[in-house]
């Protein structure tokens, strides 16, 4: 331990501690832009490049960054000098001289660390007048935007990007003024192997990196008369969207959620966790099959679009093991387009699918020319939760007065076994339950898997069936996929079963969702609501979900049979690293 | 493999050179510099070549790339003709002089021209503000150039190559 004294006030810390810890100890409050630190799934920016929090360190002539300078016995430093404050203020100015100054109508309009700042430091006039970089910006991907003209070199996607997701897609590129953070040859998106996650949209302070954005789409359908438009909503939103109209993180606002939606104007608010069901039922089938001898082990989960194209680019030698089953929002585009139209006599051609979902990439995968038939396409369009509030909060509905309602049958039906695919752990938990009991033709007992639970970036598990002992790993983050991928390719580990989220602690962590502002505890409240919820129902295994063997009975078939696997099922593409 | 559309040969050399580092890790700048020599330049494909072939991201080598001003993603033709923008050249016309350049050897700044003879570059003040407008050829200076001389500057060169 060493003493330090800030502002007067005499502390001890622990050796290697920041100015910044520090004068959290002590309550006080040094304002940051570039600093971000997400300890819970080792992710620290250290570029220290925004010098917003510069404070005196008694006998230093320089003032000090305070999120990159770390104390020594005796220090004495002040956050609250002039020189201090009006050295901070210049920072944010000479970072706003910069800056496009479109607020009013910018995407982050409230949600903006720079804003924030500006706010902050009582900043009325930016005092110095540069010239403004003007970059191209790209939507080439049709999911992730970029607009360099408002980064702020901070470098935290670069960090987020590089460190956790190990995709590597930015780095700094030119020199000088012109510097900015860009993809290899300032290539369109879309020709990069960028996964889409949007984790380093979670963590953009400004609105360089933000979504592209389908909420206009998805009025001009609403409002078309001619279009039967409907809704399925992911596990992981309904227990993240409350926190945009000031809910507490994990509210689960399920039955208010659905509400809004028919208040907008759907014709049936559908489950993606119907889908969910669905997706166990046709990968447990798969699973016992490859058990049986039929295809490589392991299999891979195949629910998260963004992990589907990282093995692509990555792994092309391991294509042949990830699940070939659809991600389940990509199932349901497919059952409402057919078996949903023809049973309620509805042109497929007049259904317009909408997902709302915590993701990204799901906006990327609805493009992917396997889910076009003819010009029909599974899903029409992707919404983000945050873009969903959006709508929400345009049409006027006062969210937190709604009164809670039940989703639409047949497709809004679903067990405990769904909810939990939106957290890392969950979906492999699933279709654990469904493999053990169709593998002994016993009923199980206790359905809770606690091993593969919890935010953990690596898990494993080894689960008894019969005579085998089924070993599960879990991975979350693209790293730790990576690392895990690394090993089966070389034969270093076996797993019967892998699953694996592109998002660190999966969807409920997705690059959709509403923005954490580097507070990790918000994504661990709505991981225990879905685990609440899973225990709250009274069905808790998707093979049992009744709307599902309905389906099957009337519609599909066979499990895993001709039908599915035509509506069902997909294929992989090898990709370039780039 | 996938495919580089560059010369094989040279690529082959390229490749060479990187099996033959003993320590692969901090060698992206010494590559980088072997690769302009042998290319004469650094073009995509040769970069991903490089990522690839050493495990490093396409952004990061691209971003040292565009860093240092000594590589270059264009083709150098062989002898370089550099321009000179600075205030008192471009008082004295050489604006009007690039024009001419431009239009002699029917490229854009900074490329080469077809038959690989020339490159062309513009500089800020290279200290010779007497001789305005200055125009350089491989370091070879030229004073008070006129529209006139281009073409014999030009022939020059084009002569000595036969
Ligand atoms: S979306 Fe994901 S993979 Fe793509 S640049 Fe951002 S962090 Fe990297
Ligand atoms: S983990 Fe979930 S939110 Fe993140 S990219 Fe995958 S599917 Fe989307
Ligand atoms: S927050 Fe410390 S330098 Fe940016
Ligand atoms: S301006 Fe051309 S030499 Fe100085």
């Amino acid at each position: 331990m060493i003493n330090i004294t800030i502002n007067d006030i005499k502390l001890q810390v622990p050796y290697g501690t920041t100015i910044l810890d520090a004068a959290k100890m002590a309550n006080i409050h040094i304002p940051t832009l570039c600093h971000l630190n997400l300890h819970d799934i080792n992710m620290v920016n250290r570029t220290a490049s925004c010098r917003v929090c510069l404070v005196e360190v008694e006998g230093r002539r320089n003032l000090a960054p305070a999120c990159a300078t770390e104390c020594f016995e005796g220090m004495v430093v002040k956050t609250n000098t002039e020189r201090a404050i009006r050295a901070r203020r210049t920072m944010v100015e000479l970072l706003l001289s910069d800056h496009p100054t479109d607020c009013l109508v910018c995407e982050k309009n409230g949600n903006c660390d720079l804003q924030r700042l500006a706010a902050e430091l009582g900043i009325r006039k930016i005092r110095y007048e540069g010239e403004k970089s003007t970059y191209t910006k790209d939507s080439s991907s049709g999911a992730l935007y970029r607009n360099p003209d408002k980064c702020i070199m901070c470098r935290r996607c670069e960090t987020m990007c590089n460190e956790v997701q190990t995709c590597g897609i930015y780095s700094a590129v030119d020199r000088g003024f012109e510097t900015v953070v860009a993809p290899a040859f300032n290539l369109p998106m879309i020709d990069t192997q960028c996964t889409f996650c949007g984790q380093c949209v979670s963590v953009c302070p400004t609105a360089a990196l933000t979504e592209v954005s389908y909420v206009d789409k998805v009025w001009e359908a609403l409002f078309d008369s001619e279009k039967y438009v409907i809704a399925q909503t992911a596990p992981a939103i309904r227990v993240a969207l409350g926190e945009e109209f000031g809910l507490n993180p994990g509210d689960n606002v399920t039955g208010k959620m659905v509400a809004a939606l028919r208040r907008l104007g759907f014709k049936k608010v559908f489950d993606t966790n119907f889908a969910a069901d669905v997706t166990i039922v046709e990968e447990a089938k798969e699973f016992i099959d490859r058990l049986n001898g039929k295809g490589r082990l392991p299999i891979l989960t195949s629910c998260c679009p963004s992990w589907v194209k990282f093995i692509e680019h990555q792994f092309p030698e391991l294509l042949d093991i990830p699940s070939t089953c659809k991600s389940p929002h990509m199932m349901f585009g497919a059952i409402a387009k057919t078996y949903f139209a023809e049973k309620f006599n509805i042109d497929p051609e007049k259904i317009v699918v909408v997902s709302i979902m915590p993701c990204i990439a799901k906006k990327y995968e609805i493009q992917r020319k396997e889910f076009k038939h003819g010009n029909l396409q599974d899903v029409d369009y992707v919404i983000t939760t945050r873009e969903f509030a959006r709508m929400i909060r345009e049409a006027g509905l006062d969210f937190t007065k709604l009164p809670d309602e039940d989703f639409d049958n047949p497709l809004g039906e679903s067990t405990g076994a769904a909810v939990i695919f939106g957290a890392t752990g969950g979906v492999i938990e699933a279709a654990l339950r469904t493999a053990y009991e169709w593998i002994t033709g016993e009923s199980l007992g206790n359905v809770e898997f606690n091993e593969v639970r919890g935010l953990k970036g690596f898990k494993e598990a080894t689960v008894k069936i019969k005579d085998m002992d089924i070993k599960i790993g879990v991975a979350n983050g693209l790293g730790n996929a990576r690392k895990l991928l690394e090993d089966i390719r070389d034969g270093k580990r076996f797993y019967h079963a892998i699953e694996i989220m592109a998002c660190p602690g999966g969807c409920i962590n997705g690059g959709g969702q509403p923005y954490h502002h580097g507070n990790l505890d918000i994504v661990k409240a709505r991981l225990e609501a879905l685990y609440k919820l899973d225990k709250s129902k009274p069905l808790r295994k998707s093979h049992e979900n009744p709307a599902v063997i309905q389906m099957y009975k009337e519609y599909i078939g066979e499990i895993g049979g001709e039908k599915a696997h035509k509506l069902l099922h997909t294929h992989y593409t090898k990709r370039e690293k780039i | 493999m996938p495919k580089y559309e560059v010369d094989e040969a040279k690529l082959r050399q390229l490749e060479e050179y990187i099996d033959s580092l003993s320590n692969k890790e901090g060698a992206l700048i010494p590559v980088l510099y072997k690769a302009q020599e042998i290319f004469g330049y650094l073009p995509k494909d040769v970069q991903l070549f490089i990522a690839r072939k050493l495990g490093i991201f396409a952004a990061k080598v691209y971003g040292v790339t565009t860093f240092y001003s000594y590589f270059t993603m264009q083709p150098r033709g062989k002898h370089v003709i550099n321009i000179c923008m600075g205030t008192a050249c471009f008082v004295k016309g050489a604006d009007k002089i690039l024009e001419e350049i431009k239009k002699e050897l029917d490229i854009k700044e900074g490329n080469m021209s077809k038959d690989g003879m020339f490159s062309v570059d513009t500089l800020r003040c290279v200290g010779a503000c007497g001789l305005a407008p200055v125009v350089m050829v491989d370091g070879k200076v030229y004073g008070r150039v006129k529209v006139e001389d281009v073409k014999g500057i030009l022939d020059e060169y084009r002569k000595r190559e036969g």
